[in-house]
């Protein structure tokens, strides 16, 4: 990806995130929130993660959002009246991104393996299809393109089965939840 | 050049900003999508570095595969969220986290 592609879905991903925080309006910030993943999902697809890019589109910038717009718009929220911001609470979330970022700079400045770029690790097609297994696999491969679902489908269901199986509990326990939380007692 | 570290920061400042969200504001669905915002700058870092770290010539996709099971709890999770959110907002007819301070000190 070239580099401008970089600062321009960077850029976009931070000013929208950034948006989140300062408007007032749920409704604006819910949809600067989807901008922001859009950009995110870009930056996914950047680094040859093109099912977790589509996932982050689908599953955050859609079904996850249009779910908080439905509440922000079922409860009825008007913008935050003007009230006086609190400056303590202001003070204290900036001080500590500061540092958090501060932190994270001396880090990354000393980290000697951070300053590869993408073409210096490229991805070996031919030693991967010798290691692959699956014929539908190998075959991308040696067509040179990368099957990025399939060998993530592949780690899924061959390595994690278990976990996966522990997800669907999750998502069922969690929509029981949902249930339960949200009827009223009939008395 | 696009670097490794780039990755890094702008995944570091995407955290930093949904951090900053979650103390300074006090509507209870915009901490929430703050929360859901440092999720995403984390799941960056993973994929930044499932990618610059090759295993067989192909990316590693442990990495990948633990963004997914990320990204699965995070949708379970703004459900019952958003229900918890609901009730409260039956009980107190408010979003504001200062009309919910029963258990300070």
């Amino acid at each position: 990806m070239p580099a401008v592609l970089f600062y321009l879905f960077s850029a976009l991903t931070l000013v929208f995130g950034l948006l989140v925080v300062v408007l007032r309006n749920p409704v604006a910030s819910a949809l600067s929130l989807v901008m922001s993943f859009v950009g995110l999902a870009a930056l996914f697809i950047s680094l040859d993660a093109y099912f977790i890019g589509i996932i982050q589109i689908l599953v955050y910038a859609g079904a996850v959002m249009v779910l908080f717009l439905f509440i922000i718009m079922l409860l009825d929220i008007k913008a935050e009246a003007l009230k006086k911001v609190n400056a303590f609470s202001v003070v204290g979330g900036a001080l500590l991104a500061i540092v958090f970022i501060v932190q994270l700079g001396m880090i990354l400045s000393g980290l000697d393996a951070g300053k590869k770029t993408v073409n210096d690790v490229p991805v070996h097609f031919e030693a991967a299809a010798q290691t692959q297994k699956l014929p539908t696999i190998k075959e991308d491969l040696a067509k040179k393109s990368l099957p990025d679902t399939k060998l993530v489908g592949l780690t899924l269901f061959h390595r994690y089965p278990f976990q996966i199986q522990l997800m669907g509990a999750l998502l069922l326990v969690g929509t029981v939840g949902v249930v339960i939380l949200s009827k009223r007692e009939v008395n | 050049m696009v670097t490794l570290n780039h990755y890094l920061l702008v995944s570091g400042l995407l955290f930093s900003i949904g951090l900053a969200g979650v103390v300074v504001r006090r509507n209870i669905l915009t901490i929430y999508m703050c929360l859901e915002m440092m999720l995403s700058a984390a799941n960056l870092t993973l994929v930044a570095f499932s990618r610059f770290r090759l295993v067989d010539g192909l990316p590693d996709y442990n990495a990948q595969a633990l963004v997914f099971f990320t990204i699965t709890v995070a949708a379970a999770e703004v459900a019952v969220g958003l229900a918890i959110i609901v009730a409260l907002f039956r009980a107190r007819q408010s979003v504001d986290i200062t009309a919910v301070e029963k258990l300070k000190g």
